[in-house]
């Protein structure tokens, strides 16, 4: 049986963070981590280190031991500080490890049904929180296969397929009319992917592309200056990457990098009550865009008057604080007063939000990109030695692809069918 | 009217039914083997080979368990071919062309020879019926035979309609009597129906052909045979032709299509891609200017020849043409043209994985029906059929195969959870612990299973033993101690001098060390004879990827443990989107393992499900 661990608090910033370890390995790795012995059970304040000696954090240490435990398994709970770098590094050092790998969502719960852990009323409840999760996943992937990352993932799988398919063929039909050594196109496509896995793998871009087009939408009045922020902004922090006009002339889209993150921000129609047709759809949309939208700055005296929601986490400036004087909260962007408090501002909303977006999502997808180099490494290798041993490689091509499943989707022996059968006239 | 009683009813002597029959009588339940004529017995209605990729493996499981298939095959080989003779062995493929007749004859010598089998022959017209249980067959002469349990393997006879060019008629195969009567009575079960098609070349008469300038393709030096049983090759060795299709050939064919009973439109079932009609080929990779056709003799003292590659359901005067138009076939006669044939099958979802029909219980099904091709894959669930039926009458629980210990596993899975979208063949890519199922260790896997099943029978169980005690000997040898990389490399064995000690298993691991090599090394190997040593080879070769995939095997026993009733309510389930509760409906896993291979079924999913299932047992248990 597997050791899993995963975070088991809220992500994003707090307080405290709950790392839960769960399996046989569960005390000696959490015992690994403090360098030191643990109890079978009970609490200890330990300092965590890493495998190169570096502390990570000091946090407090339950052990609990098989039955009497959530799961019925050898459970440790660690207790550490809640702040993104110290999640991360513990993470990073339990999925390093040998022997564990991070949970599947339902995988603690599963655990402790199958050694009867849970009571009735507790299984009643369960599909809620399953539903929760399996959501957050699709939402997860859904975020993904839409991005950048989805057009890579996307090329991986189709190349994969091909190369699969192409040992496969040489295998399976072996007597028929197909070619009898594919090893240089396999070769180069298993390279080819190999290659933007390690960029990927390097510097974790993969969070960078999920948080691609973080939108800020600023909206307000017309007239309120709204443009005159935007470029001000743009002016001020931004590397602006492009500037071009959105599907309608009301609503300007710049792109930006606000304290290393990437930020669209939009400059939306002022929000006002028209009879002009083609106006009202420019404000239709203003307000759809702004709804959707990660973030909103009101750049207004009266957010209600707006007729867009402000919702906890947008944030309210008040406009032409050159007219105004210097007020709380007043902002201009003629003068630039209020610029650089806005944009602390927005950038720290935009942190939090970005490292609740999933760090256990992003160590899973580490360890996928990782695992699956290594084994499309090994088919490399074993490639050399040409078709005596494609078994082989594509056992390590087959490896490679279950590890990238989150990513590319589940290839079945019918993708890699299709792919021969419309590649190859067989049938002798 | 005669009336007579047995355990097991197995309708139909194809491979399927054979085979089924045979499974059924080694347990020791009377089985009757039921046939429209005793010369159908093992008849080859396609090609005449046995074996292949995947399909060897699935023959070599067969005979594990004492199966009739391997032996026979051995016994009418006339070529025999181990395919991927270079690749490793996980996916080499005996293969062997068989003399239709001698195999036939085999077949029915040991149909006749098998205690507590007996051969009926008559028209099976109907079940008997208990309520909604099948309890006996009843003949066109009116007599029934009752039995505790029926096999059906009826193969393409269901509804089943030949086609040449514009001409169809109903038939099973050329010259049989589709049985209108027995599916009337299928159909009042409900069972979801679909409709595939597969297709014959034109058989050749071998004088005709002008064999001089064609190329020819032999058989191995030294034959791999199916059986674990067998020693020798027993019948004449031959080599069959090889031709091809060119601009002329495609030219006849391309002007003739519409006149195809299936580019005429005449034909709605679905075809398999990877074994298409020449006109499929021509029209599909039109840039392809020339075919490979193998001329495969159908017998030693057989004229006809079996044109391998060149199925067809053209008209008779443009088969006539197109077969003309190839080399060495310009003075060829026909002796029966190429057909295709369109038949019902049942959607195998439906069944259980021991084959049996929960909507009549009783009823088992086997072979085409359930919607695959090939003999081999027949066969192997006819064994499954039998020995399930015959468990049954005995009132034990049915034996499951699994996708970890073998092909036959695989293939009852992918039938019973994904169902067919065209006739269903093995490959070894459909078996995801392909390293670990391999054809030379079918007897290793299964054998024990089946002497503790009681299928196998003396003489196989002994000849087991005796291998077993040398494989082990030698393997014990082998792990014995560990040498440093120095004592290795010093008998000439080259290893990355990593420090690591390794015993011969180990090292025989390396691609590039053989059992040889180590004589040196390890004392006391001298005396293993050669096919304990290749057998030791092989069994080493993949060890580390087998250990890696043992992780994997174990998830999917423990998942399998956790079974679904079959009735169990998806609609149910909170927390499931629609579609999959849908997609599970359909597929009807059987237990959790099933599930997580049904498509889009996440872990998430498994839990609720898993939790859904804990709590029913305890509300029935309350």
């Amino acid at each position: 049986m597997d050791t899993i661990f995963a975070l088991a608090s809220a992500q994003g910033k707090a307080g405290v963070a709950v790392i839960r370890l769960s399996g046989p390995l569960a005390h000696s790795a959490a015992a690994g981590l403090t360098g030191s012995s643990l109890p079978s059970r009970g609490m200890r304040v330990r300092s965590l280190h890493a495998s190169d000696g570096s502390r990570l954090d000091e946090g407090l240490i339950l052990t609990f031991q098989a039955p009497a435990s959530f799961t019925g398994e050898d459970v440790a709970e660690l207790q550490i500080h809640g702040s993104t770098a110290s999640v991360n590094a513990v993470m990073r050092y339990l999925s390093d490890a040998d022997g564990l790998r991070l949970a599947e969502p339902g995988e603690f719960t599963r655990r402790a049904l199958e050694n009867g852990k849970m009571d009735l009323t507790q299984v009643e409840g369960l599909a809620d929180l399953i539903d929760a999760e399996t959501e957050a996943q699709r939402k997860q992937a859904q975020t993904i296969l839409a991005g950048e990352l989805g057009i890579l993932a996307e090329r991986w799988r189709r190349d994969l397929i091909r190369a699969a398919s192409l040992l496969e063929a040489v295998i399976d039909f072996a007597d028929e009319e197909v070619p009898t050594d594919v090893t240089p196109e396999v070769q180069s496509l298993i390279t080819g992917v190999m290659h933007d896995l390690q960029r990927e793998a390097d510097g974790v871009k993969i969070a960078e592309r999920i948080r691609t087009g973080f939108e800020v939408a600023i909206v307000g009045l017309p007239n309120a200056g709204k443009s005159t922020l935007l470029n001000a902004l743009a002016g001020r922090e931004a590397a602006i990457t492009s500037e071009y006009a959105g599907t309608t002339r009301d609503v300007i889209e710049v792109r930006m990098d606000l304290s290393g993150l990437p930020v669209t921000l939009l400059d939306t129609a002022g929000l006002r009550e028209t009879d002009d047709h083609v106006e009202n759809l420019g404000i239709e949309l203003a307000r759809k865009r702004a709804d959707a939208a990660d973030l909103r700055v009101f750049l207004t005296d009266d957010p209600t008057e707006l007729g867009v929601p402000m919702i906890e986490g947008d944030i309210q400036v008040l406009p032409k604080s050159d007219l105004h004087g210097d007020r709380e909260g007043g902002i201009s962007g003629k003068t630039g007063q209020g610029i650089d408090r806005l944009i602390s501002h927005i950038s720290c909303i935009l942190s939090e939000k970005s490292t609740s977006h999933g760090i256990a999502t992003r160590e899973r997808h580490r360890v996928a990109l990782n695992d699956a180099k290594a084994a499309l490494g090994a088919a490399v290798t074993v490639l050399e030695s040409g078709p005596d041993l494609y078994d082989i490689a594509a056992e390590e091509l087959r490896t490679a692809i279950r590890a990238l499943e989150t990513l590319v989707g589940r290839i079945g022996v019918e993708d890699l069918l299709d792919e021969i059968f419309s590649s190859f006239c067989l049938g002798k | 009217m005669k009336h007579s009683k047995f355990d097991v009813v197995v309708v139909g002597a194809g491979h399927a039914g054979t085979e089924a029959a045979h499974a059924a009588a080694r347990m020791g339940v009377e089985t009757a083997l039921v046939t429209l004529s005793e010369q159908d017995i093992g008849v080859m209605s396609c090609n005449p080979a046995i074996g292949g990729l995947g399909k060897g493996h699935l023959v070599r499981e067969i005979d594990a368990l004492d199966g009739v298939m391997g032996r026979v095959a051995d016994q009418a080989g006339i070529q025999f071919r181990l395919l991927n003779r270079r690749k490793g062995p996980a996916v080499q493929g005996p293969r062997a062309q068989a003399d239709r007749a001698l195999y036939r004859a085999a077949m029915k010598k040991e149909t006749q020879g098998r205690d507590h089998l007996s051969i009926i022959v008559g028209e099976v017209v109907d079940f008997l019926m208990d309520g909604s249980k099948v309890s006996g067959i009843k003949l066109a002469d009116d007599s029934e035979i009752r039995a505790e349990a029926v096999i059906l393997t009826s193969g393409t006879f269901l509804r089943g309609v030949i086609h040449i060019g514009d001409v169809s008629k109903p038939g099973g195969r050329m010259g049989d009597r589709p049985s209108v009567k027995l599916a009337e009575r299928l159909d009042s079960f409900d069972l979801p129906l679909g409709r595939l098609k597969t297709g014959t070349p034109p058989r050749l008469d071998g004088r005709t052909i002008d064999w001089s300038d064609l190329e020819r393709q032999d058989g191995d030096e030294d034959p791999t045979l199916f059986s674990f049983l067998s020693t020798s090759v027993i019948a004449p060795q031959i080599s069959c032709g090889i031709t091809h299709t060119n601009a002329q050939t495609h030219e006849i064919i391309e002007r003739n299509l519409s006149r195809s009973a299936m580019y005429g439109g005449h034909i709605d079932g679905v075809g398999p891609r990877y074994c298409p009609s020449i006109e499929d080929k021509i029209v599909r990779f039109a840039d392809k200017e020339s075919h490979q056709i193998f001329l495969e003799p159908e017998g030693v003292n057989d004229h006809t020849i079996y044109p391998n590659g060149i199925s067809t359901s053209l008209p008779q005067d443009v088969q006539l043409d197109y077969v003309r138009s190839i080399k060495g076939l310009e003075k060829s006669v026909i002796l029966q043209p190429g057909y295709a044939i369109e038949y019902d099958y049942v959607d195998p979802r439906v069944l259980t994985s021991s084959l049996s029909l929960p909507e009549a219980p009783g009823l088992y099904l086997a072979g085409q029906i359930n919607g695959t091709t090939g003999y081999e894959e027949a066969a192997a669930q006819g064994l499954v059929a039998g020995l399930n039926a015959a468990l049954s009458v005995l009132g034990r629980d049915p034996i499951h195969f699994t996708r970890a210990d073998s092909y036959i596993g695989v293939m009852i899975d992918d039938l019973t959870t994904r169902g067919v979208a065209e006739p269903y063949r093995m490959f070894t890519s459909r078996a995801e612990f392909r390293l670990s199922l391999r054809a030379d260790n079918a007897d290793q896997r299964l054998t024990p299973m089946g002497v503790d099943l009681g299928c196998v029978g003396q003489i196989r169980k002994a000849q087991f033993t005796r291998k077993m005690e040398k494989l082990t000997a030698a393997k014990s040898l082998l792990m014995d101690r560990t040498y440093t990389p120095k004592e290795v490399r010093a008998v000439g064995i080259n290893v990355n001098q990593d420090g690591n000690r390794r015993d011969g298993m180990a090292l025989l691991a390396f691609p590039d060390v053989s059992f040889e090599d180590l004589l040196s090394l390890v004392p006391g190997l001298e005396g293993f004879d050669a096919d304990t040593r290749l057998q030791v080879e092989r069994d080493a070769l993949y060890a580390n990827y087998i250990a890696r995939q043992q992780k994997d095997v174990e998830a999917m026993k423990r998942d399998e443990l956790y079974e679904i009733p079959r009735d169990f309510d998806y609609s149910m389930l909170d927390g499931l989107s629609s579609e999959m509760k849908q997609k599970l409906a359909e597929a009807r896993p059987v237990n959790i393992a099933q599930a997580a291979r049904v498509e889009g079924v996440t872990p998430a999913a498994l839990t609720l499900l898993l939790a859904k299932l804990r709590r029913e047992q305890k509300v029935r248990k309350a």
